[in-house]
């Protein structure tokens, strides 16, 4: 009885040894180890032997099964980790393939300045608002105090539609007349409305017939052209660096008075003059002032009582500055291989 | 331009450096735009004092020159040069016209050490056949060698080339003017020309007689001169018109153009006896016509000025004289005429002329009567002095020009609250004096008259806030924030919703485009599907840019073709912006376009635009603004569309856009574009609110319909979802079959549908009971068969 167990251990062991199959390895388990095997028919033969054999022999048998079963349990792990292997192995993939494109679409390069622009205005709690392309010429010109015959409206060379009366804008000031008469004189008023505006160019390198504006205005008490001042260095650091210093110079619009042109020191050059700034080391940016009080008192605010600040940029221009853009019609054509360079955030390398 | 060699005249400048006078006038207002000088460094009077021929060519000549210090060498090819002659002579580091620089060089083995030069080659000449032949310039006997030849030429002066804005032409756009600017900024004073003359005993009035039948004329003084003797003007008159370009004529012409220059007052001359006696300013008759000083007939309009001699028009006020009238050679007695006109009428009438001239602009911008009477009197003593002529006593006059006095009061403090700042009451004091502007104390208020010469300002406060600031420096200003109550800043309106839906479309992989508003009729015919009438501009710039569109279509898909044009394969843009029709009502729109492939890796298959990736991004977009449920696609049709592959977009069943693919007559290639009105989109959707969702097992079936190839599919999903009730969750389109199986103009398509009971666990047999009511519902309904497995 011993020699039969340790021969049946002997061949099993010489079996297990040669497994090289999860396959093989469940046979040689049902071979041994199922209903019919050979342990099942000593465990059956023991039947037949006396009480102390039987105590003897049941505990050989049984150490040979628990022997048996943690080979082969041990050995099934062994296997199906050699057979993981083997499929992790055949599943490498080429890491430096290119991937699956997930589309991103760019903005327009100039709505992504302009974007940049009301971020900083919204944050100061300025409204960003629109208003009609086609205007009436009460509100492109009239309300700004620029009555009909004044030369002003020669040099804006609009595109009149109907008479002298039906027009597309040549500004978007007329978005200001209108925000002060919803207004009614009696709410301060924080906005800027960058838009679409108009005039009878030729299009070519640095002028086109429909451009970008960035107009703001800010009615309130008190208002001072200092408030400007500071107003406009927030924006222009903002988007060219804290470096960079602005300048104002007196200039003329019929709606502003005083009436300031705004330059800013050149960021490309540091002011030791180049190109951009024509070696004057000084770059003009926008034009602004303070409200006249006939376009206040055309508007409903008594200019006794308020006071407010406005301020125009051509979106065209920053964006040309900003991008060292050369030619304006960039902008019209959307040349994807160009503008969907702009599909990327960049304020993370300004600070 | 100015020429600061004349402004002299007016006001001591001469320890000024003319560049940085030229950075402080900028500073105080007016954009010098840049200083022009003839100077040029290293140029020296020299005389020749030897010549040879150069051993090694024919016609070079080797030069010695004596330039004071020493004697040059130089070798020169012109054939004017001989022993004595004074000459230009440019030694090494001038540099010429071309940015050509000299340099020590070896001329055929000859040293020469610099270059005598021609007036052309210094750039005060232009250079053609005849300057070219001339040679080097001789210079005048009385030349001093080693000086500078620029300044011996005279043509030494500084210009300055002034951008002014529009308002401020008319007081500085004149060396008087301009010096009463650059008084203010050095705090100087001004001194006038001299006008005092002696008249002779005849009067004016006795030979001319004066009516105005206008109110385009509010001012017009007149007065004779008689005996002229017309011949060049004086050497400094010619050299000032000809710096700041105007050609030089005779003395009695150049005297006009000076005066005007001068005190920024346009003169007209007539020759008295062509003239007659009478002068009448009137309205000019429609249709009326005048023969120009150019010889040109020009046909009036009534809202031009005339000057007649009674009857016939003698000049085109303002714009441009009779011929005849003209002064000429054999002219004895002229009339001057000094007057302010309507600026608007001489600018409508100088435009359609298209008679710009130095002096219809000044009209054109308006003229103020302060130096109306005095620039007349300034030509009368120049006449008298450089043309002999004798002056009539008197003046013909017709003054109804508005002379009230425009007067200012205000306090420092409302200055300063305007400014910002604190300048105190003295240093306004001492700026308003340095502008020349009279004013008196009252208390703390200042009251201020602003001289009739500045047309620009206007009585405010503010006006006198920027003349104060603008010369009390506004590198004085400092940098504040409004003072105002703490807001939120919010997108308003339709630009609220262009926001949201632009960054949705992108992030969906649609690129932003910004077209023209303005495109061709032709464009506007395309891909039209509304019944909308375009904007057409009575006077377009170009054909290409003549009506207003109504939709962005016809301009996405030129972009589309631009980068399609530029082997750009992946093509997938979008646009919102607004359109107007006919009767100018606004509509803002959304617009896309999109072909190629949308995902991909380039190495395995990616998905490729169809028309069901177009309504994908559709949904999502509809979805995400809150109207999921509301939108409905029907097949429509329009022009340029593929007729199988469009649709009409609908929200609460009303048409907001389209959707399709471009037929293939106008592009061969798979291109999708969709339009949608964005005003619809801005209607009130449902607040959020959480739902939670079903803890009990829902129940899937599956069911088959064989139906018409060209059925839709939502009519039959429509049965269901009336007969599935409240129970039926949700219902999926899991296959499409078309084939050997089924007829041959007949699809099948199976749906997977989901129920569930929401609060309580659903019974099989419920569920099957409504699945059989929805097969039996669907098969007679719309007529269809059921696909059994």
């Amino acid at each position: 009885m011993k020699e039969k167990i340790e021969k049946l251990r002997e061949e099993m062991n010489q079996k297990l040894e040669n497994v090289e199959t999860l396959q093989e390895l469940n046979d040689i388990k049902i071979m041994y180890l199922g209903k019919k095997g050979p342990i099942v028919e000593l465990m059956n033969y023991m039947k037949e032997l006396s009480v102390d054999e039987k105590k003897v022999f049941g505990k050989l048998i049984n150490d040979l099964k628990t022997e048996m079963k943690n080979r082969i349990e041990s050995l099934c792990i062994q296997l199906e980790m050699e057979t993981l292997n083997q499929k992790l192995e055949q599943e490498q993939v080429d890491i430096t393939l290119p991937a699956t494109k997930i589309r991103i679409g760019s903005p327009n390069i100039l709505e992504k300045l302009i974007e940049e622009v009301e971020e900083v205005f919204l944050s100061m709690g300025y409204d960003v608002v629109d208003g009609p392309e086609i205007e009436e010429d009460k509100y492109n010109f009239e309300m700004l105090n620029i009555p009909k015959g004044h030369p002003a409206r020669d040099a804006q060379d609009t595109f009149y539609i109907e008479g002298e009366e039906i027009l597309l804008r040549s500004q978007t000031s007329p978005v200001q007349v209108r925000t002060m008469l919803k207004g009614g004189g009696k709410t301060p008023i924080r906005m800027i409305c960058p838009g679409k505006t108009y005039r009878r160019d030729d299009d070519d390198a640095t002028h086109s017939h429909q451009f970008m504006q960035i107009e703001g205005l800010v009615v309130d008490h008190d208002i001072s052209l200092s408030d400007l001042k500071g107003t406009i260095d927030v924006i222009v650091k903002k988007l060219f660096g804290s470096s960079i210093e602005t300048r104002f110079r007196p200039s003329y619009y019929q709606f502003t008075e005083p009436s300031v042109e705004v330059d800013i020191s050149c960021f490309n050059c540091k002011q030791d003059g180049c190109n951009i700034c024509k070696h004057t080391g000084w770059i003009t940016i926008a034009g602004a002032g303070i409200v006249h009080p006939n376009v206040l008192k055309m508007s409903g605010y008594d200019p006794k009582q308020w006071s407010g600040f406005a301020f125009g940029f051509g979106a065209e221009r920053m964006a040309m500055l900003k991008y060292d853009i050369k030619d304006l019609r960039v902008f019209y054509n959307t040349d994807l291989r160009e503008s969907n360079t702009f599909d990327r955030r960049e304020d993370f390398l300004n600070d | 331009m100015i020429n600061l060699e004349w402004v002299r005249e007016y006001i001591d400048i001469n320890d000024q450096d003319l560049k940085e006078l030229a950075v402080k006038v900028t500073k105080a207002g007016i954009n010098v735009e840049s200083v022009i000088t003839n100077h040029i460094s290293n140029l020296i009077i020299g005389q020749i004092t030897h010549v040879a021929d150069h051993p090694d060519s024919d016609h070079l000549h080797v030069c010695k020159v004596d330039i004071g210090s020493q004697i040059k060498q130089i070798v020169c090819g012109a054939s004017n040069v001989r022993e004595g002659m004074k000459v230009i002579v440019a030694l090494e580091g001038a540099v010429l016209q071309d940015d050509f620089t000299i340099k020590k060089s070896k001329i055929r083995n000859v040293e020469s050490e610099g270059m005598l030069c021609a007036l052309f080659e210094l750039g005060l000449e232009e250079k053609t056949e005849e300057t070219y032949h001339k040679g080097i310039h001789e210079l005048g006997k009385d030349a001093k060698v080693g000086e500078d030849p620029i300044r011996y030429l005279g043509l030494d002066d500084t210009l300055y080339e002034l951008d002014v804005h529009k308002h401020r032409n008319n007081d500085c756009y004149y060396h008087i003017g301009f010096a009463y600017e650059l008084a203010a900024i050095l705090n100087r004073k001004v001194t006038l020309p001299e006008d005092l003359f002696d008249e002779i005993d005849e009067k004016v009035d006795s030979h001319i007689h004066l009516d105005i039948e206008t109110d385009k004329c509010p001012y017009y003084l007149a007065k004779m001169v008689t005996d002229i003797e017309i011949g060049p003007s004086p050497q400094f008159i010619q050299k000032r018109l000809k710096s700041v370009g105007i050609r030089s004529i005779n003395n009695v012409v150049d005297i006009s153009n000076y005066v005007m220059l001068e005190y920024g007052q346009p003169l007209h001359f007539f020759d008295k006896d062509k003239l007659g006696d009478h002068i009448l300013v009137r309205d000019a008759k429609e249709g009326e016509n005048i023969i120009t000083l150019d010889g040109k007939e020009r046909k009036l309009t009534k809202e031009d000025i005339v000057i007649t001699d009674g009857k016939n028009p003698v000049c085109v006020a303002g714009v441009m004289g009779g011929a005849n009238t003209e002064v000429d050679e054999h002219t004895k007695t002229i009339l001057i005429e000094s007057a302010i006109f309507a600026p608007t009428s001489i600018r409508y009438t100088a435009s359609r002329l298209g008679l710009k001239s130095e002096a219809s602009i000044r009209y054109g911008k308006g003229l103020s009567y302060e130096y109306t009477e005095k620039a007349m009197k300034r030509a009368c003593y120049l006449l008298k002095k450089y043309a002999n002529a004798k002056v009539l006593t008197g003046i013909i006059r017709y003054d109804k020009i508005d002379k009230t006095q425009k007067i200012v009061e205000f306090t420092p403090q409302e200055i300063n609250k305007m400014l910002g700042i604190t300048i105190c009451e003295e240093d306004m004091e001492v700026e308003l004096e340095r502008l020349d502007f009279p004013y008196k104390r009252n208390g703390d208020k200042f009251i201020v008259t602003i001289p009739p010469r500045r047309l620009d300002i206007e009585p405010y406060i503010n006006d006198i806030a920027e003349e104060i600031a603008r010369l009390y420096g506004y590198h004085n200003l400092i940098s504040t924030l409004p003072k105002t109550n703490v807001r939120e800043g919010r997108y308003i309106g339709d630009v609220k919703y262009r926001k949201i839906i632009s960054k949705r479309l992108r992030s969906l992989g649609l690129t932003e485009t910004k077209t023209y508003t303005l495109i061709s009729e032709e464009m506007s015919h395309t891909f039209s599907y509304e019944n909308k009438q375009n904007v057409v501009l009575p006077n377009p710039m170009s054909l290409d840019k003549s009506v207003v569109r109504t939709s962005l279509l016809p301009s996405i898909y030129q972009v589309y073709q631009y980068n399609k044009s530029r082997k750009v394969k992946d093509i997938f843009l979008y646009e919102i912006s607004k359109t107007y029709d006919k009767e100018y009502q606004e509509e803002s729109k959304i617009c896309g376009l999109l072909s190629g492939t949308y995902m991909t890796n380039g190495w395995t298959e990616g998905v490729s635009v169809d028309f069901y990736l177009v309504k994908g991004i559709l949904e999502n977009l509809l979805d995400y603004m809150g109207f999921k449920n509301r939108y409905s696609f029907e097949r429509s049709e329009a022009t340029d569309f593929h007729p199988g592959m469009c649709a009409s977009i609908l929200l609460d069943r009303k048409p907001i856009g389209i959707l399709g693919r471009i037929h293939p007559k106008t592009n061969k290639e798979d291109v999708y574009m969709f339009e949608i009105s964005m005003n619809a989109l801005m209607s009130k959707t449902k607040l959020l609110k959480y739902k939670e969702v079903s803890k009990y097992p829902s129940v899937h079936k599956d069911v088959a319909f064989i139906m018409p190839r060209n059925m839709p599919s939502k009519q039959i999903e429509m049965v269901i979802g009336k007969i599935g009730g409240r129970l039926l969750m949700d219902i999926q389109v899991f296959d499409i079959y078309e084939g050997d199986k089924i007829g041959k103009d007949e699809k099948s398509i199976a749906y997977a549908l989901t129920f569930n009971g929401q609060n309580r666990t659903l019974e099989e047999k419920e569920v099957t009971e409504i699945f059989y009511k929805i097969i039996d519902g669907v098969k007679e309904k719309c007529n269809v068969k059921l696909r059994d497995k």
